[in-house]
């Protein structure tokens, strides 16, 4: 199972955000979609960064005047982006791993979706569950 | 006006097609404490069940049994099924709105992907859905031929339906009588001369997409010895440690069996099935007439993506493999339906946790939903479609509370069946699907087989006491 699977019941185009914006316009958006992360893109639509609540609120922790930085400046940089082929399996070993909880989905260069954390683990329990339901399913069937 | 889901105004759902996440949509409806629901099943074929019937292996019998559980819903008083009628070309979206407030749209995958090489359309290169909907006695399929009298076959792809296949093709003639196959599949087979078989993995054995009960079962076959190459088995350093760290037990145990397979020495079966790793066929080979008669292989290494998937990369070493037969077993492929939003990018219905979503406002569209393999993609066992059903219908019983529903000039059930009747009237009920359900059963008794399929529809309707047009 691939994470292609993963976006295709999920609601279109990822929030985004330009690194020149300031925090206080992060943070607008973040109430207004009512999500935890925002992926940081450049003039082409390709990921530089993601910028979260937690990276906010560690900001604003030491610095009064976080909310007129801009989200380049405190954004985290290194981002791991995965593409569509990628394994549920593998993307799920990296994000406990790395301790990560997005990856923002890529193809061909263009920002297509992303995964939380939450998203994984989903899949994950859905995929045994599956199983369990196929035999729960065989057994109702037997008891005529 | 009376209140929708009351007995004075049940909600009315029409579900359209009628397999394995249709059913479970339903069954959820049905249960659903203090609210009354009438649900139609529409279906393009006579038949319900969907891939149960028309994809599951026909040696798979007890997997099949799951359509007994669907038979109880179906049971249900408030549920209706309309069978041979076509969604986008009996009834359409609009008719629909007249006559529901929510549809579900639960069709499945009806097409394959492509692998995108050339000699894909040669003569003898199939795409494994058409094999696998022929043998199961699909009325589209029953014109495709299949060249059996070929010594060596290649499967590419190593996915369950890969498995389904090569094992299909490997089982000798008397397993496959005590089969419910076609009649036209197993007479075919009986005559088959295939030797050889092939399957071909573009990845290692720990990135198989088989699973371990299906792969296991191939070292049982009565009529085929299994092989797989010491050197494609052995796993590369990228994938050992990939596992090391993740010592998943369901991956450990598959290469484990496989390792098994590559010690094995042949048995003197009538014929071998090769499992082959770490190859990508790059051309399929033909003749002057056409056919196809071999393919060209390049020889993959495993790269990690920065998520940590190793994918197949290309090397400059090739190899011909001669064979005069290939399934292309690389998955399935939803299509769009008529007038139904639609995500290109994944073959999905455009949609957010199965509501179906406006292309542009990407908005919620009043009223539709979707649930299955048009829902998610083609992955996933049957119960897999199960909590994937529950979450399309939480959904509808969330916007159903809020009011979200359409609002249909005629939302009765005579309405709706007079408005079928007159487009489809050879429609199938529940009821006169069960005739025909014991009659392929009574015909199957005979021959000591779970049931002997009707594989055309002017069978079905013949049996019926019909005929079409009528
Ligand atoms: C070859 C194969 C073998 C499998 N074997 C197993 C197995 O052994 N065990 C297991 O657990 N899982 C198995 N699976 C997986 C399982 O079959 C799927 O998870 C499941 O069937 C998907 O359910 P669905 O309802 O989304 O789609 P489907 O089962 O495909 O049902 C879709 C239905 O919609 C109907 N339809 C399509 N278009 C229209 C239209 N326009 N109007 C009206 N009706 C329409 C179709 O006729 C069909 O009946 C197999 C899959 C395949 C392909
Ligand atoms: N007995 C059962 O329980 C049973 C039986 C049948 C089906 N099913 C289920 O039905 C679903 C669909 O099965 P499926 O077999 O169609 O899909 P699948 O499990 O996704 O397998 C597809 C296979 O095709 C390969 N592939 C894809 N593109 C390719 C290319 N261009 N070249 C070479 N190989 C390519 C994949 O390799 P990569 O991994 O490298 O992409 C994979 O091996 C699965 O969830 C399956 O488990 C279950």
């Amino acid at each position: 199972m691939n994470i292609a699977s993963l976006l295709a019941a999920k609601s279109g185009q990822p929030i985004t955000i330009r690194p020149e914006r300031s925090v206080r316009e992060a943070v607008a958006l973040l109430a207004r979609h009512n999500i935890g992360v925002l992926i940081v893109v450049n003039e082409a639509n390709v990921p530089v960064g993601i910028i979260s609540e937690r990276d906010i609120v560690r900001e604003a922790a030491r610095n009064e005047q976080v909310f007129g930085r801009t989200v380049g400046e405190i954004m985290t940089r290194d981002v791991i982006t995965g593409v569509p082929e990628d394994d549920l399996a593998s993307v799920a070993n990296v994000m406990t791993e790395k301790r990560i909880r997005h990856v923002p989905v890529v193809d061909k260069g263009r920002l297509v979706g992303i995964v939380s954390i939450g998203d994984v683990v989903k899949a994950q329990r859905d995929k045994y569950r599956g199983e369990v339901e196929t035999l729960e399913t065989q057994i109702l069937a037997d008891n005529n | 006006m009376a209140q929708p889901g009351t007995d004075a105004q049940p909600l009315r759902v029409a579900i359209i097609g009628s397999g394995p996440a249709a059913f479970y949509a339903a069954e959820h409806l049905l249960k659903r404490e203090g609210l009354v629901v009438e649900i139609d099943m529409f279906d393009r074929l006579p038949t319900p069940y969907g891939l149960v019937r028309g994809g599951v292996a026909p040696d798979h019998q007890k997997i099949k049994s799951v359509a007994a559980a669907f038979d109880k819903v179906a049971a249900d008083p408030r549920f209706r099924f309309y069978g041979y009628v076509e969604f986008g070309k009996d009834v359409t979206v609009a008719d629909l709105r007249e006559h529901y407030h929510q549809m579900v749209y639960a069709t499945g995958a009806q097409t394959d992907r492509r692998m995108g090489i050339p000699g894909e359309d040669l003569q003898g290169s199939h795409p494994a859905t058409e094999f696998v909907a022929w043998y199961n006695g699909h009325p589209d399929y029953q014109d495709c031929r299949f060249d059996l009298q070929q010594e060596r076959v290649a499967v590419v792809g190593v996915g369950n339906v890969a498995v389904d296949v090569a094992r299909i093709l490997c089982r000798t003639p008397e397993e496959l009588a005590a089969t419910d196959i076609s009649d036209q599949a197993l007479d075919a087979l009986r005559q088959s001369r295939i030797k050889e078989v092939y399957m071909l993995g573009r990845r290692g054995p720990a990135q198989a997409a088989f699973t371990n009960p299906e792969i296991k079962e191939l070292g049982e076959l009565a009529g085929a010895d299994i092989t797989v190459l010491p050197e494609e088995v052995e796993l590369d350093p990228l994938s050992r440690e990939a596992l090391e760290k993740s010592q998943d037990r369901a991956t450990l145990k598959k290469v484990e069996l496989l390792h098994g397979y590559a010690l094995r020495k042949p048995g003197g079966k009538p014929r071998r099935l090769i499992l082959r790793f770490l190859v990508s066929p790059v051309e399929l080979l033909g003749n002057a007439a056409g056919q196809v008669v071999g393919m060209r292989l390049v020889k993959n290494e495993l790269r990690a993506t920065p998520a940590g998937t190793l994918q197949p990369k290309p090397t400059d070493r090739f190899e011909e493999l001669p064979v005069g037969l290939v399934f292309r077993s690389v998955g399935y492929k939803g299509v769009p339906l008529p007038g139904v939003p639609f995500n290109e990018s994944w073959g999905v219905i455009l949609n957010d946790k199965g509501r179906v979503l406006d292309p542009d406002s990407h908005r919620p569209v009043v009223g539709e939903y979707c649930t299955g393999w048009i829902k998610r993609g083609p992955t996933g066992v049957i119960g897999t479609n199960k909590p994937d059903a529950a979450e399309t219908v939480t959904c509808m019983i969330e916007d159903f509370g809020q009011g979200l529903l359409l609002c249909p000039s005629r939302p009765e059930a005579a309405a709706a069946e007079a408005l079928i009747r007159q487009r489809q009237p050879n429609y199938i009920s529940y009821a006169a699907w069960l005739r025909l359900n014991e009659l392929e059963t009574a015909r199957g008794r005979a021959g000591g087989r779970p049931r002997v399929k009707f594989t055309r529809v002017e069978e079905m309707l013949a049996a019926l006491g019909r005929s079409e047009g009528a």
